[in-house]
């Protein structure tokens, strides 16, 4: 493990700055929105909301190219949109219709995306790091520069797929980078109540292979710790753990009472909200006006709005899907 | 090619039919790679030597020995096939899919339908099993009917090296996912497989024996059974339709269906426990379609209810015989 968080670490630029910034916005508002729909019954599903972690994937895929892939979770959909997946399919996909990016057959917890690389969404503990491990042996075999990203919480590196994927990618130099979005929950389980060590970072030091902590919701670190991972891999030099604490504001799955918890713990962490935080940075530093966030904000609540009704006004598939996508053929029922 | 030129032959066993299908596959295709437990040549190329030669021939970069980690080995298969390859994974062992059934069952299974047709999951996954070799409870299970019940996965089980080699290049070029089952009692058994084998379509049964008053479908080890029992039968006048199902899902209802309504009889025989087994949905089946011109019950063999046992009375007793299946076709000839 190694832990340094140096001023000699390379920082995001002003323009690089705002596209985090925009990303999160991007993740925020359909947070937003989602919880909204579900609350007026307009949709009805499982929904792991994922406000409070959106700085993670947003200083991940500044240094992403579409062509780079990433393997998420059922708490992803912050993930998808910060790798660019556009809204109006996405929104289709969670309102089950076919103009959904997977024609409404995989909703919300297993959303794929190719053309902005999102590749696997998983609805299992864990199940996303084997697969990143193949697409980024894909891309060593290509004789490429991309990288896969795998996401997934702090639950998941109690599991068995995580020690197995560590290993083999760091034994065979993959292009990876693992990203562990601990939120300090495992499902209603406090961290420290499943989990052996204080830091999951310590466990990359098992398979020799770079890991760190990094506070999850600071655009600044997160940013760095990302970049120094990506180009690692990018050069051949395999694998990292980034370890990025976080919290999620809406327990596992929106709806659930959050007693597990008390709510002055529940409180301080969300004073903590990277949101307002990296937004007053910004304006302190110059790098915006109040005015040209206030406008970026407000496109990005109409684009949401926008993905909105392009869902709720979309069809919902035939049932002959049913008998489409299970082999390449169609197969009879 | 004249079509009066005599097919050359060459004389091998299952594993080595195995070996020169992936081996053709590899030269005629760059992107098709090869991972698992003890497969290079560093290893001995497979523990019982599937894969001997294929890392020195193609490379260490295209066939890669793997750790003892199943759930590592069909994820990295999944994520290079959905990246473009055609990866063949293999599992020493059918009852060590347990441990990877996470990422068969619900990953390259399902991730074609999931993500509405945009990615595929073009992989093999090829195992041994079978008991009779003494390996007891946990080594030599056929759990073929668990796999054949997920949707999205094809499952296929040759009886012989011709096959072996015409189903392995098929499910190497097919564009879904197929867990290919090498049964232990038909590994060893040699005969002449032509030099230009190719392909064998899956989804299409074998019509072994053709006959006139019963049926017998088999796949796997037990179509060495099947053979067994029939020969004796037909010394006994009894006219056998022997079909080897090769492929178990999506197996051939139209073969079978069309030898039942001839017949009008029927004898299933698997090596796998038969409760709940493929048979049972083969049977169904053939109710369902033929019940106006059966003229006896279907009959189905397997394993009883009861874990593969050590001991080797238990294990001869735990595997169908012929004179069981004999036994079979005679009560539905009564």
């Amino acid at each position: 493990m190694h832990q340094s968080h140096g001023a000699n670490r390379i920082m995001p630029d002003a323009a690089t700055q705002l596209d985090i910034y925009r990303r999160m916005v991007r993740i925020e508002r359909n947070d937003d929105a989602t919880r909204r729909i579900i609350k007026l019954g307009r949709l009805q599903m499982p929904y792991y909301s994922a406000r409070g972690q959106e700085v993670i994937p947003s200083a991940v895929s500044v240094n992403l190219n579409p062509d780079d892939t990433i393997c998420t979770i059922y708490r992803g959909i912050h993930d998808m949109v910060a790798k660019g997946v556009p809204l109006r399919p996405l929104w289709a996909e969670i309102a089950g219709r076919v103009t959904g990016t997977c024609k409404g057959k995989g909703g919300p917890m297993h959303i794929t995306h190719p053309e902005s690389g999102v590749m696997v969404t998983t609805g299992i503990v864990g199940s996303s790091m084997p697969i990143a491990n193949g697409l980024a042996w894909a891309a060593k075999l290509d004789g490429s520069r991309r990288v896969s990203v795998a996401y997934f919480g702090d639950g998941a590196s109690n599991i068995g797929a995580f020690h197995e994927s560590l290993n083999l990618a760091s034994l065979w130099k993959l292009p990876v980078i693992f990203v562990c979005q601990n939120n300090r929950f495992a499902e209603h389980t406090r961290y420290e109540n499943c989990t052996a060590v204080d830091r999951i970072s310590k466990r990359a030091a098992s398979y020799d292979m770079p890991g760190e902590t990094v506070d999850g919701n600071d655009p600044f670190e997160m940013y760095a710790a990302a970049r120094e991972a990506i180009e690692r891999a990018r050069d051949g030099a395999g694998p990292t753990l980034i370890e990025a604490i976080t919290f999620r504001f809406f327990g596992h799955v929106f709806g659930d009472d959050d007693k597990y918890m008390t709510k002055e713990e529940k409180a301080a962490a969300m004073a903590r909200d990277p949101l307002p935080a990296f937004k007053a940075r910004l304006l302190e530093s110059g790098v915006a006006t109040d005015q040209a966030l206030a406008a970026m904000e407000s496109d990005i609540t109409a684009e949401v709005e926008d993905a909105i009704a392009f869902a709720m006004g979309s069809d919902f598939p035939s049932t002959d899907e049913l008998r489409r996508d299970v082999y390449a053929t169609e197969i009879a029922l | 090619m004249s079509a009066t030129t005599a097919t050359a032959t060459t004389k091998m066993n299952a594993l080595q039919a195995v070996n020169a299908a992936i081996a053709e596959a590899m030269a005629n295709d760059p992107k098709v790679i090869l991972l698992g437990e003890d497969v290079a040549d560093r290893e001995g190329g497979g523990v019982v030597g599937t894969t001997k030669g294929l890392s020195t021939r193609f490379g260490d970069d295209r066939v890669k020995s793997t750790p003892i980690s199943e759930q590592a080995i069909i994820g990295a298969a999944i994520g290079a096939a959905i990246g473009g390859y055609r990866p063949i994974a293999e599992i020493m062992l059918m009852n060590f899919t347990t441990v990877a059934m996470d990422m068969i069952v619900n990953h390259a299974a399902k991730l074609r339908f999931m993500s509405g047709g945009q990615t595929a999951v073009p992989i093999t996954i090829h195992m041994l099993t079978g008991a009779g070799a003494s390996t007891g409870g946990q080594h030599a299970d056929h759990l073929e009917a668990w796999f054949a019940h997920t949707a999205g996965l094809k499952v296929v089980a040759p009886s012989c090296a011709t096959d072996y080699k015409g189903l392995m290049l098929s499910c190497i070029a097919d564009p879904d996912p197929c867990i290919f089952i090498e049964s232990m009692r038909t590994l060893f058994v040699p005969e002449e497989v032509p030099n230009d084998q190719g392909p064998i379509p899956l989804g299409k049964a074998n019509v072994i024996q053709q006959g006139n008053d019963v049926t017998i479908v088999a796949y796997s080890g037990m179509v060495i059974t099947a053979r067994q029992a029939v020969q004796k039968l037909a010394e006994d006048g009894v006219s056998v339709e022997l079909i080897d199902l090769r492929t178990v899902a999506p197996w051939d209802r139209a073969c079978v269906l069309a030898s039942v309504r001839k017949t009008g009889r029927a004898v299933l025989v698997h090596e796998a426990v038969r409760s709940f087994g493929v048979g049972a949905e083969i049977a169904a089946t053939i109710h369902e379609e033929l019940w106006g011109v059966l003229k006896a019950p279907v009959r189905r063999l397997g394993a009883p209810y009861s874990p593969v046992p050590f001991s080797k009375p238990l294990e001869n007793a735990f595997l169908v015989q012929p004179d069981a299946v004999i036994a079979a076709v005679r009560s539905t000839l009564n």
